[in-house]
């Protein structure tokens, strides 16, 4: 039985916008609204939406990054507040981060060894001078990076260095979860096939826990043993992978499995059945009712009147939906 | 307007056609070749994709061809429109060809939109500054390329101004923008990149749709994906060079060049299972200011030959596609 | 991409060597560069190569202001008390210029502490720290230098601390500016994922990334403080006797435009140079030091 990690409960995490009146409460936004989650040891979450669904907002809260305004998160049994530094000073050498900007993730004033370096003195205080080296040599050797480079900076090293080398520096102080947020959107498509292999050994020699956070449900699924969709700032379906690919039930779910671009002209059917093709999304939603109902081609009076919640539809395959269902999409019938 | 869609070659009647395009970069390291001798061409009312990687040189290739090289570059060879030539010193016959009758999209969609104006007003300024129409022409013209984008409330959209736009409404905005002086060919440099899926698959359906109505496409990508949607020629492009040219259909059924099929492989795919390893392909592209001896693709070619490491392999044709590749060669008993 | 591709052919070269080698292929800026030392060196070796001390009165010469020549010895001429002009303008060049660096330095010190703390922060912290800025720029200043020169006397110290009291502003509000964009960037996200806290951030993180900028402010900022410290002389605020600035030399220079234009010409000619050239080293600096190229 492995160990309950991370725990989110009624997780909600929300900015404020500016004013637009002088008087009144301030506009504020809801990035995410009472999220449950969880991730178990060396098990792999995958996170998946479209831009602006709360996902970056949601990885930033669990990194104690953001102030969160209500619900829990709770790492390995203890709470996580902002205001607790020793709390947050543990939670930090055991959860790290990768971002989507490879270059950008890295400060270009220094090279990749010193950044290596200053993360491991960061997480686990101060070394001599060999054991760093060492240390640094043997994490950028895991990553695939020859430790050589450890002098270049991040204007001298491809897309695919750099974020190994965003990688080393997440992986030097020996985290139990990853987190990976949007990680290898900015790649080439061979690069990312290296790096998503990457991530799957690292997991497996690591035992490494991984929340994958991509707006790309094929790679998803390759890393992924569960999967969550995210639909403005709302979990909307949770399930396995297995479960969640063979029968997605949430209509958004079935939307983005028919979106993602198959390399295969034989297959891509343009003309995906009506239901399945996502309706542009008009403004933000307001009043009660379910969030995806000016996108659904199911909607009907019960999405209008009340906000459907998530519920167990059958072997923990969790569904936010009136009219949820299990069927087939088009998208995978071959 | 004769078609020439999937078919092998485009034939006398080109629209656009490139010859031997090599372009280089002065910088102060030493010179940079980003394009080397690449010839290529594009018919009315097809969609040609032309997929690479980074810097295999494909933005850059097109670039050239509308005279946007950055600083320091310059471009040696042909490129023609129609049987106008665009390289060379005469600006004011290429600017009175681009933005009319050739287009171009890019990446971010913000290159195209000033953010300080409304869209309508942007969309109009477009055909009244090359006195294509009046005003009230002009404003119809917007509504219908909007329309014809696939942007629901064209009306109310020409008020608003593009930070009130999703990234992927103002995409399609910018191909509305390109759409306003019925050009004959659309250069889209990425323009799926930036975008979520969901409207990936929206905007491709845009440019396939303006592509069935007789525009021709040139559509530059790294997304083998989004070329499946629309694309009726490959050219794939590695180091500078292209090493294969087929038919859509043809090229992902079967593809020649061990990079390309290496490319296909690495796309992670629904139907494949999910514990397989994802083929990725070791090792790295050559660095753009080496001249590699041989074959560029070789260091990290399953099917390496002795040859390749020492004889460049030339682009040849083999019935219905081209293809750089001596293995291929041998495989199709043309000896070494 | 062509960025990709110009960074890609480098094999090896930091962020200063690149920034070197643009430099170095800025004419303009190299000029300046030259010029700018030619000139330092001037001022230090010229009261020594002087036979004239820098109040040393030649009484041989009548009247005793002369206009410069090669035959009597003084090169620049003389001024009003017979004064050799030559070692008077080189002194003074020393003078401008030791005031101009230590009160940039300081601007520099406290403008960057401020402002990247204050951008960094952010929120309430940034809010009250650059009101103080503001509150401080509207102040006269001239009004605060003259109680100062009043209370404390006319010091070389005290017109140091008064230049980059105000000095600091400026360089505050820019590198505060600097630091709110750079917070966003995600490298500054992964320190503080790494639960840095927020003054290691600060110095590894944010201020070697403004540098560039301030580097550049602060070459600019240098011809503003020898202008400023010469309008004080010409007030009668500034260094006083016997040492002399370009400032000083200059507000002399002016009363006795009529008669002696040459003492005029020449500490106004070397200042302006001197600003010129300042200009144009800092335009260079800016453009080697844009982030944006490579």
């Amino acid at each position: 039985m492995s160990e309950r990690l991370l725990s989110l409960r009624e997780l909600t995490v929300g900015y404020p916008m500016p004013r637009t009146r002088l008087a009144g409460p301030r506009p504020w936004f809801t990035a995410v609204d009472a999220v449950d989650l969880e991730i178990d040891a060396g098990r792999a979450v995958g996170l998946v939406g479209e831009s602006g669904c709360g996902k970056s907002t949601l990885a930033r809260a669990i990194l104690a990054l953001v102030e969160v305004q209500s619900g829990s998160i709770d790492w390995r049994g203890q709470p996580v507040r902002r205001g607790d530094e020793a709390a947050l000073r543990r939670m930090r050498r055991e959860i790290q981060v990768v971002f989507q900007d490879p270059v950008g993730s890295l400060d270009p004033r220094m090279s990749i060894g010193e950044s290596v370096a200053e993360a491991l003195e960061a997480l686990e205080g101060r070394q001599d001078g060999a054991t760093a080296r060492g240390r640094v040599a043997s994490v950028l050797t895991e990553v695939g990076l020859d430790p050589t480079l450890a002098g270049r900076y991040p204007h001298q090293l491809s897309g695919g260095q750099c974020q190994r080398a965003a990688i080393a520096r997440a992986l030097v102080g020996r985290p139990k979860l990853l987190i990976c947020d949007e990680a290898v959107s900015a790649l080439d498509v061979s690069v990312q096939a290296q790096i998503v292999n990457l991530l799957a050994d690292l997991r497996r020699r690591h035992g490494l826990a991984l929340l994958f956070i991509s707006h790309n449900l094929a790679v998803v699924r390759h890393l992924c043993d569960e999967v969550a969709v995210l639909y403005r700032g709302r979990i909307v379906e949770r399930a396995s992978s297995a479960s969640i690919f063979a029968a997605p039930r949430h209509p958004y779910t079935r939307a983005l499995l028919a979106a993602v671009p198959e390399p295969d002209p034989a297959i891509r059917a343009r003309s995906a059945a009506p239901e399945l093709r996502a309706a542009v999304a008009t403004e933000s939603v307001a009043g009660v009712g379910c969030a995806y109902r000016p996108r659904c081609p199911l909607a009907d009076a019960d999405c209008r009147a009340e906000a459907p919640r998530l519920e167990d539809g059958g072997s923990g395959h969790l569904t936010a939906c009136h009219r949820a269902r299990a069927g087939t999409p088009a998208g995978l019938t071959r | 307007m004769r078609s020439t869609r999937g078919s092998a070659e485009v034939g006398p009647d080109a629209l656009f056609e490139v010859r031997d395009l090599s372009v280089r970069f002065a910088t102060p390291r030493g010179d940079v070749t980003a394009v080397r001798g690449v010839s290529l061409e594009i018919g009315r009312g097809e969609c040609l994709a032309v997929v690479g990687e980074s810097g295999s040189g494909k933005s850059q290739l097109f670039l050239a061809c509308l005279g946007l090289l950055a600083a320091g570059g310059a471009a040696e060879g042909s490129a023609t429109f129609d049987g106008r030539q665009l390289l060379g010193p005469d600006d004011a016959k290429r600017r009175s060809l681009l933005g009319t009758r050739v287009a171009m999209v890019f990446q971010d969609p913000m290159n195209a939109l000033t953010p300080h104006l409304a869209i309508g007003r942007q969309l109009a300024e477009v055909a009244l500054d090359r006195g294509l129409m009046d005003a009230e022409a002009a404003r119809a013209r917007s509504l219908d390329v909007l329309q014809a984008v696939r942007l629901p409330d064209a009306g109310s959209r020409l008020r608003q101004y593009p930070h009130e736009l999703s990234g992927g409404q103002r995409q399609r905005v910018a191909i509305a923008m390109a759409l306003m002086t019925r050009p004959e060919l659309l250069i889209a440099d990425e323009p799926t990149t930036a975008l979520d899926v969901t409207v990936q698959a929206q905007v491709i359906e845009v440019l396939a749709e303006a592509r069935d109505r007789g525009l021709a496409v040139a559509l530059v990508t790294h997304d083998m994906g989004v070329v499946a949607g629309i694309a009726d020629r490959v050219a794939v492009m590695y180091a500078g060079r292209i090493v294969e040219v087929a038919p859509a259909r043809d090229l992902f059924a079967a593809p020649a060049h061990p990079y390309t099929a290496a490319l296909l492989a690495s796309v992670p795919r629904l139907d494949a299972s999910p514990a397989e390893r994802l083929a990725g392909i070791e090792g790295q592209p050559p660095s753009p200011g080496v001249e590699p001896e041989g074959c560029a693709f070789a260091p990290r070619c399953p099917a390496v030959l002795e040859a390749c490491r020492r004889h460049r392999p030339l682009l040849e044709r083999f019935d219905d596609r081209s293809v750089a590749c001596h293995a291929h060669r041998r495989s199709q008993g043309h000896g070494s | 991409m062509a960025g990709s591709i110009r960074a890609s052919a480098t094999t090896e070269g930091t962020l200063w060597g690149d920034a070197r080698r643009r430099l170095r292929g800025n004419r303009a800026a190299v000029a300046a560069a030259a010029f700018i030392g030619l000139l330092v060196l001037a001022a230090l070796l010229g009261p020594l190569v002087s036979p004239y001390a820098l109040d040393q009165v030649d009484w041989t010469l009548s009247p005793l202001a002369s206009p410069p020549s090669l035959a009597n010895g003084h090169w620049f001429g003389t001024d009003s008390n017979g004064r050799d002009l030559f070692v008077r303008v080189w002194a003074g060049t020393q003078i401008s210029l030791l005031v101009a660096l230590l009160a940039t330095a300081v601007s520099v010190v406290i403008g960057v502490a401020w402002g990247a703390t204050a951008g960094y922060l952010g929120g309430r912290v940034d809010g009250w720290m650059m009101r103080v800025v503001d509150v401080l720029y509207a102040l006269p200043y001239m009004f605060f230098v003259i109680i100062l020169t009043v209370v404390f006397g006319r010091s070389l110290w005290l017109i140091f601390l008064a230049i980059g009291a105000v000095g600091w502003l400026t360089m505050a509000r820019v590198v505060r500016g600097q630091a709110l964009a750079l917070r966003q960037r995600e490298f500054v996200l992964a320190a503080v994922a790494l639960g840095l806290p927020a003054r290691r951030i600060i110095a590894r993180h944010i201020v070697p990334n403004v540098l560039g900028t301030v580097i550049v402010y602060a070459t600019l900022t240098v011809p503003q403080v020898i202008l400023f410290e010469s309008f004080l002389s010409f007030l009668g605020l500034g260094v006083q006797e016997p040492l002399t600035s370009l400032g000083r030399l200059v507000a002399e220079g002016a009363l006795e435009m009529e008669t002696a234009p040459w003492q005029l010409m020449v500490p106004a000619g070397v200042l302006a140079l001197l600003l010129l050239a300042l200009n144009f080293l800092g335009d260079g600096l800016r453009d080697a030091l844009d982030p944006r190229l490579g």
